[in-house]
C-alpha cells in the first residue's frame, strides 16, 4: 500500500511535470555576488520551492537516518541532473508542478507511511528531476545558469541535511505530531493552491 | 607606520562593498514585490469574522476536552478539509446554505464542548471536516485577487491553525476539575455567539 502511494506520488509528479509548458515566468532574484550566490539564495526567496524542499526534508526526517542520509545525496543531485537537463532542453515554466509537489508531499508527511529506502530514493530523485528541469529551463535565459544552479543544489543540501538532522532526532510522541500537522498544513496550502491554479486554468 | 587593526578591517570591508556592488548584475533583477503583504492578508483573513474564529477555537476546545489522538486529529482535519471547501469555491463550485453552516458550526461545536460530549473518533472527525468545508468555502469566495496566491495561503493555514492551537491551550485546563466546567462554560459561550450568527444568517 505505502509502495503504491509512493509510486503514484512520483508519478502525479512527473506527469505534471511533462504535461504542456506555458512560457518562463521566473527567474533567479539577483543578490549582488554573482550566479552561484543567486543560486545559493534562491530557496530563500522562492517559497514555491523552498517549502517542496522543506517538506521532503520533513517527510525524509521522520522516515529515519537511513532515509535522510538517501535524500540528503540524491535530491541535490537529482535536482542537479534536472537542472542541467532544463538548460539544454529551455522548457517553460509550468506552475502546477509546485502546487502537485506540495500536496503530495504534504499529504505523505502528514500520514506517516512507512516505506523502504528505494522508494525515498525514488520519491527524491522524481522531486529534484522535476523541481531542478524547471530551474534549469528558467535559467537557460540569463549568463551562468549553470553556477545559479549548483547554488541551489547547494542550498537544497544544506535545508534537507539541517532540517531532516532535527527532524531525525525527535523522539517525543508529540514533537513527531507536530511534524506530522505541519504536513497537513503543506497539504492544505497545496490544496488552495490547485484550487488557485485550476480557477486560473479554467477561466 | 601600519594603519590600526580597525581601520584596516574598515578599509577592506568598504573596498568588499564596492567590489560587490560593481559585480551587481541588471539581467538576473526580478522584483518580487507584495509577498509579504499577501502572507498578512491571508494571516489576517480567518482571524476578522468572528464567527469562523468562535468555531477554530471551538475545534482546539473539544479537541483538548476529548484527549489524544482527537487532540491533534480534529486539527489537522480542519485546515486540510478547509482548504478543500476553499478550493471547491475558487474553481467555482457552490455550495448553498454557508452562513448557515458557519453559525450551525459554532452552535454544534459549542453544544458538543458545553455537553462535554464524547462521540467515536471518526464522528467527531467527520463533524468538523463538514463544517470546514462551509468555513473553507466561505473564505475561498471572498479571496482577495492579485496576491501571492502560496503566501496568501500560508498565512491563511497558518492563521487557522494558530487558532485551533489557541482554542487547545485554553482546553488543557480540562485536567483540573475547576477548569472542566471553565471548558463547558466556554462551549455554551461559543453555541450563545453561533445562535446569534445562526439568527442574523436566517434573518
Amino acid at each position: 500500500m505505502s509502495r503504491r502511494v509512493a509510486v503514484a506520488s512520483v508519478a502525479l509528479v512527473a506527469a505534471a511535470a511533462l504535461a504542456g509548458a506555458s512560457p518562463a515566468r521566473s527567474h533567479l532574484v539577483t543578490t549582488g555576488l554573482g550566479p552561484f550566490y543567486d543560486g545559493l539564495g534562491h530557496l530563500a526567496l522562492t517559497p514555491e520551492d523552498f517549502i517542496s524542499v522543506l517538506a521532503a526534508a520533513l517527510l525524509v526526517g521522520l522516515r529515519g537516518k537511513a532515509h535522510g542520509r538517501a535524500a540528503l545525496l540524491v535530491l541535490p543531485a537529482s535536482w542537479l541532473a534536472g537542472g542541467a537537463l532544463g538548460l539544454a532542453l529551455r522548457p517553460g515554466a509550468e506552475p502546477v508542478v509546485g502546487v502537485l509537489s506540495l500536496l503530495v508531499l504534504g499529504i505523505l508527511v502528514a500520514a506517516d507511511l512507512t516505506w523502504p529506502t528505494t522508494v525515498t530514493v525514488g520519491l527524491g530523485a522524481a522531486i529534484g528531476l522535476v523541481h531542478g528541469y524547471l530551474n534549469g529551463g528558467a535559467l537557460a535565459a540569463v549568463a551562468g545558469g549553470g553556477l545559479g544552479l549548483v547554488g541551489i543544489a547547494t542550498s537544497v543540501f544544506v535545508v534537507v541535511a539541517l532540517v531532516a538532522a532535527f527532524v531525525t532526532r525527535l523522539e517525543a510522541p508529540w514533537a513527531r505530531i507536530a511534524v506530522r500537522v505541519a504536513g497537513s498544513w503543506i497539504a492544505a496550502v497545496g490544496l488552495l493552491m490547485l484550487g488557485w491554479w485550476l480557477q486560473t486554468a479554467l477561466a | 607606520m601600519s594603519a590600526p587593526p580597525t581601520s584596516r578591517l574598515r578599509a577592506t570591508l568598504t573596498l568588499a562593498a564596492a567590489g560587490l556592488l560593481l559585480r551587481a548584475r541588471p539581467t538576473f533583477a526580478h522584483l518580487e514585490s507584495g509577498q509579504a503583504g499577501g502572507f498578512l492578508q491571508g494571516l489576517a483573513h480567518p482571524v476578522t469574522g468572528l464567527d469562523h474564529v468562535l468555531a477554530m477555537v471551538a475545534v482546539g476546545l473539544w479537541g483538548a476536552q476529548l484527549g489524544a489522538p482527537a487532540i491533534w486529529l480534529l486539527p489537522v482535519t480542519f485546515p486540510v478539509v478547509m482548504a478543500f471547501g476553499g478550493m471547491l469555491a475558487l474553481v467555482g463550485v457552490g455550495l448553498p446554505g454557508v452562513e448557515v453552516g458557519i453559525a450551525l458550526s459554532g452552535v454544534l461545536l459549542g453544544l458538543a464542548v458545553a455537553a462535554a460530549w464524547r462521540p467515536r473518533l471518526a464522528a467527531a472527525a467527520v463533524l468538523v471536516g463538514l463544517f470546514a468545508v462551509f468555513h473553507g468555502h466561505a473564505h475561498g469566495t471572498e479571496l482577495p485577487a492579485g496576491q501571492n496566491a502560496l503566501l496568501y495561503s500560508l498565512g491563511f493555514v497558518a492563521a487557522t491553525g494558530t487558532l485551533h492551537a489557541i482554542g487547545i491551550t485554553i482546553g488543557l485546563v480540562h485536567r483540573f476539575v475547576w477548569g472542566r466546567t471553565l471548558l463547558r462554560a466556554l462551549g455554551a459561550l461559543v453555541a450563545a455567539g453561533g445562535l446569534a450568527f445562526l439568527w442574523r444568517a436566517l434573518a
